[in-house]
This record gives structure tokens, sequence and C-alpha cells, in this order.
């Protein structure tokens, strides 16, 4: 589905990844680990075709499309979705509108008719209440005033009514309470399908609790330094990201 | 002091005055003599005047408008203009290029005690009580514009509701510009006396194509405890020149809510002044948005004279091309007005690089307890905010003119007013037709 070789980039010039390969089939899910720094946000920017990334050398074909040349709404319409960190407000623009007009961005990009009003409401109105969010927070503008637990609940709330193809969440579980990171797990594992793929980006391993990742890979210093299952995140948690960098040290 | 046509204005008053309104009242022929003579020796307001600095009304000197004597015939003006201003759930009161048309108004059934009436019946039947009330809001010494209003208006709207009435629907007054050339100079007055609540929509519009001149002066008499909604909206014709004054005078606890609509005209001008009195309340909300050559011009003044007043003033603004806004707000504390809590933002979004807004906020407090913020934002359409909305499948247009109207629409989701909120609403998608936003999703 996804396939990344050896992708260079660079944020004025500076290296930020420095030659990442990654393979991702459908059904998947793979988590993204490392310290701050390390590169994980700019990799999951790039694939959704944020502006302001050069893009040194490599290469990123999704389904067969060489991604990199794609804009940004191309990608979302041909099924990648990020989940992102901070979610921008949107004060004027309700929550509701934003969903319904993507989502008939999508339909319309896969020659399907509006979605009918009646259908749309009751297929939001169930999602929201598997999110244990309130209807009220529908009719608000998008995240205003939202807090941060609502804001991510949000991003899932998003990407369930898309149903995308390939889903990137960008340090979902950064700013959750343990209510709020059980709730967002959920929601991800009620999306989990032989066709649907995920890259979760963290920096700790406590969502893996919840949702299961088929794969874990470390990034340090723009790289991919370690891969292996899920038991390596937990490793990573007893030992500390200054282990990586050991191995790192005594391999060279 | 300008060479322009002012002085024409003034030479023709001899023959004018006699047709205007309340001719035949000695105070008001003397008020109009007065006027005449201020804007005689100041002409129309110039840049040097510090109230004016970013504001030239020197193209509208270039023209003399006529005013019209009689309405235009009903057949002439576009039934689309009427049918989308005119609010089905107000008691209407429609001029056409100044002139009360009573066919297209609608003053039925309105409760006794009440008066809504055109300025020239009002000046007919009960002069006393409109010199009362006359004058008291606004001095004509104001500026050019307030004068010449004065000496020359001859339509308007005289609204009084009595003590502690509550009026259960909104009072409009619509103003529709059809002819090339005129000018339409409206005088209205609207008393609210103790206790008494009401809703007053203000609508000025003109036929595409005209070059009209408007002024309009509203002098607001909220006595203690007594509330008014007012809502302004100006979508003038692309040649339209529009000064709008509107001045109100708050009792003690009383409120005065403001919103100000401005999206059209090629040169518009609107003041929003309101005195509050002990423990009154004021909200002054604007809308501006400006396009092509547009210029478009507010200015706010909050007088504090009494302890325990609240103000809040939010304006934003949306210009694109070669548009010009200005926002001047300025919020004065008298010495006695102690407690007091204001608070002033201006917030406005640059769409193009020729685009220039001015924007001038002012707290002058001459008291020492008192609780005043102002805060003034110049900003460009947030690429984070665009880069959301894109990775969501909306394309990169769409996503901006989805922000531009989102930055407009948090300001017309405070209208409390339904029929108006959804004017606004229709006007707003109607200016950002790229945006592609869909009324029946919102």
């Amino acid at each position: 589905m996804l396939k990344i070789e050896n992708l260079h980039v660079r944020v004025d010039d500076k290296a930020i990844l420095q030659g990442i390969s990654l393979k991702v089939q459908p059904g998947e899910v793979h988590a993204i680990m490392g310290p701050n720094g390390s590169g994980k946000s700019t990799l999951a920017h790039v694939l959704a075709g944020r502006a302001g990334y050069e893009i040194a050398s490599g290469s990123v074909s999704y389904l067969g499309h060489n991604l990199l040349e794609m804009a940004p709404e191309e990608r979302a319409r041909e099924g990648i979705f990020l989940a992102f960190q901070y979610p921008v407000e949107i004060p004027g623009v309700s929550n509701i509108y934003l969903l319904k007009a993507a989502l008939n961005a999508l339909r319309k990009h896969r020659g399907e008719n509006e979605v009918d009003a009646m259908d749309f409401l009751m297929l939001v109105k169930a999602k929201i209440r598997s999110l244990d969010l309130d209807e009220e927070f529908l009719y608000r503008g998008v995240n205003e005033g939202f807090s941060g637990g609502e804001k991510k609940r949000n991003e899932i709330l998003q990407m369930a009514i898309l149903e995308p193809k390939l889903c990137i969440l960008d340090e979902t579980d950064s700013g959750l309470d343990i209510d709020a990171l059980k709730v967002v797990a959920e929601g991800v594992n009620s999306l989990r399908a032989a066709e649907r793929s995920f890259i979760l980006v963290t920096h700790y391993q406590r969502l893996l609790d919840y949702v299961k990742p088929d794969y874990v890979h470390v990034l340090a210093h723009g790289r991919i330094v370690k891969s292996g299952d899920a038991s390596l995140a937990l490793e990573l948690e007893s030992k500390g990201y200054g282990w990586i960098d050991q191995n790192l040290a005594a391999v060279a | 002091m300008s060479n322009g046509q002012h002085r024409q204005y003034v030479q023709q008053f001899d023959s004018i005055g006699p047709t205007l309104a309340g001719a035949n009242l000695p105070w008001l022929a003397a008020r109009r003599r007065t006027a005449l003579a201020q804007f005689d020796v100041s002409g129309f307001p110039s840049p040097r005047d510090e109230e004016w600095k970013y504001t030239n009304v020197s193209a509208i000197e270039k023209k003399l408008f006529r005013q019209q004597a009689t309405a235009d015939l009903p057949s002439r003006i576009d039934p689309g203009l009427i049918d989308r201003y005119r609010l089905t759930d107000a008691w209407a009161l429609v001029f056409v290029n100044g002139v009360f048309s009573p066919e297209l108004s609608d003053l039925a059934d309105l409760p006794a005690g009440v008066t809504a009436t055109p300025m020239s019946r009002a000046l007919a039947e009960m002069p006393q009580r409109v010199e009362r009330a006359f004058g008291h809001a606004c001095a004509h010494e104001h500026h050019g514009f307030v004068a010449f209003n004065t000496a020359f208006f001859g339509e308007g709207l005289f609204l009084c509701v009595p003590a502690d009435c509550v009026l259960d629907r909104p009072v409009q007054l619509l103003q529709v510009s059809t002819q090339n050339d005129t000018a339409a100079n409206l005088r209205n007055l609207i008393v609210l006396d103790a206790g008494a609540q009401a809703t007053l929509i203000e609508i000025f519009v003109g036929q595409p194509g005209n070059s009209t001149l408007t002024t309009s002066v509203t002098e607001v008499l909220v006595a203690e405890n007594a509330s008014l909604d007012c809502y302004s909206l100006q979508n003038e014709a692309d040649r339209g020149f529009l000064f709008g004054g509107l001045y109100a005078s708050v009792g003690p606890s009383g409120r005065f809510d403001h919103t100000n609509l401005s999206l059209g005209g090629l040169l518009v001008r609107q003041e929003i002044h309101a005195d509050l009195g002990e423990a009154a309340q004021c909200n002054l909300n604007g809308l501006f948005l400006g396009r092509q050559r547009q210029h478009v011009d507010n200015h706010t003044l909050i007088h504090h004279r009494a302890p325990r007043g609240t103000s809040r003033e939010h304006y934003r603004g949306i210009l694109s091309d070669r548009a010009r806004g200005v926002f001047q707000g300025r919020i004065v504390v008298h010495p006695d007005a102690q407690k007091t809590d204001a608070q002033m933002n201006n917030r406005n979004l640059l769409l193009s690089d020729d685009a220039e807004i001015d924007t001038k906020p002012q707290l002058e407090i001459h008291a020492d307890d008192v609780k005043c913020a102002h805060g003034v934002a110049i900003g460009q359409l947030d690429p984070q905010s665009v880069f959301y909305l894109e990775s969501r499948g909306v394309d990169s247009e769409s996503a901006r003119n989805m922000l531009t109207f989102a930055f407009a629409n948090a300001m017309v989701e405070q209208i409390r007013l339904p029929s108006v909120k959804s004017l606004a609403q229709d006007e707003l998608l109607a200016l950002l037709p790229q945006a592609g936003i869909r009324k029946d999703w919102l």
C-alpha cells in the first residue's frame, strides 16, 4: 500500500529525515516511536503533503501513485488521513459543516452523489456516541474552544466518517488522560480492517497498550534505527531512548 | 474648506428648503438654517480633520446629487431588491431615493401607544414630540455630513416606544437607491422610554450601476432600563456613497447593542457613537468587507460618563484587491465613570498585497478604578488552517475561501435575530461565491 524508499527531507537547509525506508501492507498497524526531534512528525506531515519541506531524495509510492507529486487534497481524496497533533481551531465553520464538506469532496472524487442529509446526520450521531462526545459538539466551530481531549476525539470522529485507507496519527495520545486515551484507542480499534492501515506516531508506549501494533519502528536522527514487533515498544519503555543511542554508539 | 460642490448645495437651499419635511415649523427652519450656515463654512469633512484622517470624501464633491421630491414608481424598482431586503417579520418603512413609499411599507397592527411613522408625517402630526427629542444625541455641529443632513433631510423614521413596552417585532428602515445621480437624506429619531425594549434594523442598498449619495443620521435616546437591539446593514451599489451616523444616548442601566454589517459601496463612512449613563451597557459588533477599489470606514466612539458602565466592541474587516478599510475606535472613560469595564477588539484579514487597513483603537481613561483593554490584529489566512482543510480533501482555493467565510461568519453567528442572521449569511455568500459554502449545510 505504502512504500517509502530512502527518503531524505530538509527544512530550511537542515536535514530532518536522512534515509527512511518503510513498507506498509493493507491492514497493518505500524508504530513509529522516537525521541523528540527525531523526525517522527515530519514524516507524518510529509506523507500528508504539508508545504515547507524539501524532498532532497527518495520516493514514496502509495497505491501505485507517486505520492510526493500529489496535492494534499488529492492524497486525502485517495484515502490518506492525518490526525493532527495540534488540530487547528476554525471558529465560524461548524464541525458538522466541515465533516459534510470533506465527505462530499471525497464522494465527488469517487464519482458518487452527495450524501443524503438524513443519512449523514444518522451516521454522524452514531459515531459521536461511540466516541463519548456530546451532540452539541457538532454545531460548535471546528475545534473552537475544545479541550485537548475533545480535539483528539474530533480527529478520530473525522477519521471514522471519512473512512480512509491509510490513517496517520501524529502524537494522538499526547496530552490525553487515561479515559480519553481509552476512548481514542477504542475509536482506532473499531476502524481496524483488512484493507485499512495505520501509522501511529508516538513518543510513549502507552497508546500501544490499547492499540496493538504489528510493527514498531524506532526513529532517531532521521533514520529508522530499529524495527521489531510490539515487544520492542515495551523494551523501549523500560530502557528509555538512551538505550537506542548507546546501541548506535556500540555499532559505530 | 473646499471649493467643491458644497456651495451649490447651499445655493439650492432657497429653492429646496420649502419642499422639505416640516418646512412650516419655525424651530426646524431655524435649525436647518444654522446647519446650512455651518455647512457653508465647513463643507464636507477633509482628511485634515483628525477624525477623517484616513478617509478622503472629495470624490463625493465632484458631482451634484439631486434630491427627489416624489417617490420612484414602484414599477421602476427591482422587486428582487425589496424581496431580499424587506424583512417579513418586521414593521417596515421603505424609502426609495429618500422618499417614503407607503405601498412598499408595512405598519399594520402597531401596538397602541407605539409610534413608527415617516418623519414628514411626524413633523406634521406631532411636531412638539419631534422637537423635544431632536438634536440631543447629536449636534449638527458634529461635522459637515451631519450639518448637510440636518439642512437637507427630506424624510426619516420617527419611532417612539412608551415606557415598559416590549415590541415583539422589529422595526425596519429600508432605504433603496434606484436612480442615478440622486441623493437620499434621512433623519431618524428613535426614542425608547424607561423600561421599553425594541429592535431596529436599518438597511441601505442600491440598485447596481447607479452613482448615488445616501446620508442617514439616526439619533437614539434610550431611557433608564430601556434596551435597543440595533442592526445596520449596508450594501450600496458599486458607485454608491454612504454616510451613516448613529448616535445613541443611553440612560442609567439602559442597553444599546449594535451590529454593523458594511458590505458594499464605493465610499462608505459609518459612525456609531454611544454615550453611556450609570451601569449602562453597550455592545458594538461590526463586520466590513471591501473589494476592488472600495473604501469602507468605521468610526466608533463610546463615552463612559458615569460609573459601572460596560462596553464590548468587536469589529472585523476583510479587504481584498485594492480595497481600503478604516477602523477608528475610541473609548473615553470620564472622571466620574469608576468601575467601567470596557473592551475593544479589531481583527482584520488582508487577502491581497494591495489591500490596506488603517486601524486606530484609542482608550482615553480619566478614572482610576476601571477595567479596560483593547487589541488589534492584522493578518492573512493561516497556512496551517489551510493545510488542515486540504488534508480533509478540500481543495486549496475552497479552503482559503472557507476560512475567509469563517472569519466573517464568526461575527454573523452572534446575530440574535434569525431573519437578520439569515440575510447576513445570504449577503456574505453572495460576496464570496467562490467559497462554495452551502447555506443549507451551515
